[in-house]
C-alpha cells in the first residue's frame, strides 16, 4: 500500500492554509492529519484530538553558569560568538535570549563552571480525532529547530499510517521558507500552496515556488479570497501557468469560513453545501486523481 | 517628546494584519514629521517595502565566519566533529574523509578552537543582506531579508535592529510566531503591541504570545484586526488579563482591497491617519506611566 501526503504550505501566514488542510482533512472517511505548523498549532482547536501518545522534543541547549565555581575571569566571553555572555559589575553573566547552546564556552572554562541544559519544553502528541489519527508537534517558545520537530511529526504520522492502513495524509505546513518547510515537502507526493490576491501574496508565492521546485516536486495553487481583488488573482493565474504549475480552484472570499471555525468545525463538515466547499471538494479529487 | 522608544509590533501567527498596522504607523508618524525608523524584521518575506516608497540608501551584508578544511593539515582525529554541536561536520575518520555541511553551521567557531593542527581556517559566509530606504527627511525603512536556505534569520533580524538606533521612534515589524526570531526581536522592545483577529484560532496564539512576553517581562498592548469576523472570546480574554485595547480595524472589504493593491489606508483616508497617531499616543502614554 502506497501512502498518499498532501502538504498544504503558504508563503506567509493567514492565507487559510489550516481551513484548507481541515477541509481536506475531512472530505473522505479516515485520513492521517498532520499539523506541521508546530509554531503556531491551531487544528487541534477544531479537533480535540485524543492524547495516545506524548514524546518530549529535545530543540537544543543552553549555558548556565555555576556561580560558586565561576572566578569571572570572562574568558568565555571572548570565545562566544553570539555575543551571549557579558560582564556587568563585575559578573560573567549569560544572556539567554542570545545564547545558541553551541557548547564552546563550556568546553573551555577551565574551572568547568559552565554546563549544558537541554531544553525540553516542546512536544511531539499523537492521538485519534472525529475522521481518524491526528499528529501534532508544539514547539515551545522561544525554542528553535523546528524542522527536526517536523521531521518527527511526519514520521510518527507515517507509522500511524501504516499501523492503521490508511492511506492519506494531509500535512499542514508552516509558513514561511525556512528549514521547516523544506521538512514539511521533503518527500511528499503533492505540495498544495495557499496564497491572497495581494502584491505580498504573489511575491511570496514566488519564493515558496522557487523552494518547492527546488525539490521538483508536484505543485499546485490555491488562491483564496481571490474576489478581493479579482486583477491580482488574474496576474497570479497568469504567472502559474507560465510555469505550468495548475491553479486547482479559487475561493470566494465567505463568512462561513469563520462561522466554521466559531462551531470548531472544517467549512465541509459545517456547511457541506457552500459554494467553498464545493469548490474544495473538485480540488481534492483533483489533487488526488495526479497521484494515482 | 524626547525620549526614545523601541515598538514591536508582532502576532502569534502571520496574515492577521502585523504589516498592516506596521506601514501605516509608520506613515502616520513620518507624516507627521517624526523622527521614525521601521525595521522589517520579517527576514523570511520581507513585505513593507510594497507599501512604502523610498530612496535607496545603501545596503550591507550580514557574514558569519566558517570554518574550512585544509585536507593537507588534516590528521582525521575527529575533535572537531566532537566539538560540533549542531551536526555540521561529516566526518569518517576510516575512510579519511571530512566535510564541513555549510548550510548547518552556526558559525560558532568551536571547530577552530577544537583542532590542533592548524588545519581550519575560516572564511566569511552571507546570511542575509540588510537595505535602507529613506521614505521622507526624517524616516528609513530598513529591510532585513535572509538569504533562502540559511537555518536561522536571527543574525540578521539582530543587524538591522542595530542599524536603527539613529531614530527616536523605532518600529520593529516582527516575525510571525513565538519562537526565537521572535524572541531576538522582541527582547529590544520597551512596548510590544499584538495583534490578533477575533477567533479561536487567533485567541489561541494571542494566549501564546502573551505568555511568552509575559516571561520576558516586556509590556503589551493589543489590535483586534478583522473586528466583527468572528466572536467575542478575545475581548473577554483581554478584559480578564488587564490587557489594553490599543485599537480595534472593523473588517472592511474595501480596506482589505486597497490593502492588496499596496495602498496605505493612512494616505487614502485623514480620519485613518488620525487615529494611527492617537494610537501611538496612547502607545506612549502606557509606557511613560509603565515604566515609571
Ligand atoms: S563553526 Fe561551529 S557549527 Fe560550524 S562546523 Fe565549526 S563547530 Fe560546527
Ligand atoms: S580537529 Fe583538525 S586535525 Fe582533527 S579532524 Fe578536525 S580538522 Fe582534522
Amino acid at each position: 500500500m502506497n501512502n498518499m501526503e498532501i502538504a498544504v504550505i503558504s508563503g506567509k501566514g493567514g492565507t487559510g492554509k489550516s481551513t484548507i488542510s481541515a477541509a481536506f482533512a475531512t472530505l473522505q472517511p479516515n485520513v492521517v492529519l498532520a499539523d506541521c505548523d508546530v509554531d503556531a498549532a491551531n487544528l487541534y482547536l477544531l479537533f480535540h484530538p485524543t492524547h495516545e501518545k506524548e514524546e518530549v522534543f529535545v530543540s537544543g541547549f543552553k549555558a548556565i553558569i555555576n556561580k560558586d565555581l565561576c572566578t569571572n575571569c570572562g574568558e568565555c566571553i571572548n570565545y562566544c560568538r553570539f555575543a551571549a555572555i557579558d560582564e556587568i559589575n563585575g559578573e560573567v553573566l549569560i544572556n539567554e535570549t542570545s545564547c545558541d547552546g553551541c557548547k564552546l564556552c563550556s568546553r573551555i572554562c577551565t574551572v568547568e563552571a559552565i554546563s549544558m541544559v537541554q531544553e525540553d519544553k516542546s512536544r511531539m502528541y499523537s492521538g485519534s480525532f472525529r475522521n481518524g489519527k491526528m499528529v501534532y508537534g508544539r514547539l515551545s517558545p522561544g525554542e528553535e529547530n523546528s524542522g527536526r520537530l517536523v521531521d518527527i511529526v511526519r514520521e510518527e504520522a507515517k507509522n500511524t499510517a501504516r499501523a492503521n492502513g490508511i492511506e492519506t495524509i494531509i500535512i499542514d505546513g508552516p509558513p514561511g521558507i525556512g528549514c521547516p518547510v523544506i521538512s514539511t515537502i521533503t518527500g511528499v507526493n503533492q505540495v498544495v500552496i495557499v496564497t491572497e490576491p495581494t502584491l505580498s501574496g504573489l511575491h511570496d508565492l514566488k519564493r515558496t515556488i522557487e523552494v518547492s521546485s527546488k525539490f521538483k516536486l508536484t505543485t499546485s495553487v490555491i488562491i483564496n479570497k481571490f474576489d478581493l481583488n479579482a486583477d491580482m488573482a488574474n496576474e497570479i493565474e497568469t504567472y502559474c501557468n507560465s510555469l505550468h504549475i495548475s491553479v486547482i480552484t479559487k475561493l470566494p472570499f465567505d463568512r462561513v469560513v469563520v462561522d466554521a471555525m466559531l462551531n470548531c468545525q472544517s467549512v465541509v463538515e459545517f456547511a457541506p453545501h457552500s459554494e467553498i466547499s464545493i469548490l474544495l471538494g473538485k480540488a481534492f479529487l483533483q489533487i488526488s486523481n495526479i497521484n494515482s | 517628546m524626547n525620549s526614545k522608544i523601541t515598538i514591536a509590533i508582532a502576532s502569534g501567527k502571520g496574515g492577521t494584519g502585523k504589516t498592516f498596522i506596521s506601514t501605516n504607523l509608520f506613515n502616520a508618524l513620518q507624516k507627521a514629521g517624526k523622527s521614525v525608523s521601521l525595521v522589517d524584521c520579517d527576514a523570511e518575506e520581507p513585505n513593507d517595502r510594497e507599501f512604502l516608497v523610498g530612496n535607496f540608501q545603501h545596503s550591507f551584508d550580514v557574514l558569519q565566519k566558517i570554518p574550512v578544511i585544509d585536507q593537507s593539515k588534516c590528521t582525521f582525529c575527529g575533535k572537531c566533529n566532537e566539538y560540533c554541536n549542531y551536526n555540521a561536520i561529516f566526518f569518517l575518520g576510516e575512510q579519511r574523509m571530512i566535510r564541513i555541511l555549510e548550510d548547518h553551521c552556526h558559525g560558532c567557531g568551536a571547530c577552530s578552537v577544537a583542532c590542533e593542527y592548524g588545519a581550519i581556517t575560516e572564511k566569511d559566509d552571507l546570511l542575509g543582506t540588510i537595505a535602507e530606504y529613506s521614505i521622507s527627511p526624517n524616516s528609513l525603512l530598513i529591510e532585513a531579508r535572509m538569504k533562502v536556505g540559511v537555518h536561522s534569520p536571527v543574525p540578521t533580524i539582530k543587524a538591522a535592529i542595530k542599524s536603527a538606533s539613529e531614530a527616536k521612534i523605532v518600529l520593529l515589524d516582527s516575525p510571525p510566531g513565538t519562537s526565537c526570531p521572535f524572541i531576538q526581536t522582541v527582547a529590544t522592545a520597551d512596548y510590544v503591541v499584538l495583534v490578533t483577529e477575533p477567533t479561536p484560532f487567533g485567541l489561541s496564539d494571542l494566549i501564546q504570545s502573551v505568555e511568552t512576553l509575559k516571561s520576558l517581562g516586556k509590556h503589551c498592548g493589543v489590535i483586534v484586526n478583522r473586528a466583527g469576523l468572528g466572536n467575542n472570546e478575545v475581548y473577554d480574554y483581554l478584559q480578564k488579563e488587564k490587557i489594553p485595547l490599543l485599537m480595534s480595524v472593523p473588517f472592511d472589504k474595501k480596506i482589505a482591497s486597497a490593502y492588496s493593491k499596496g495602498i496605505l489606508v493612512s494616505n487614502e483616508n485623514a480620519e485613518w491617519e488620525l487615529k494611527f497617531n492617537q494610537l501611538f499616543n496612547t502607545i506612549h502614554e502606557q509606557y511613560g506611566n509603565s515604566s515609571n
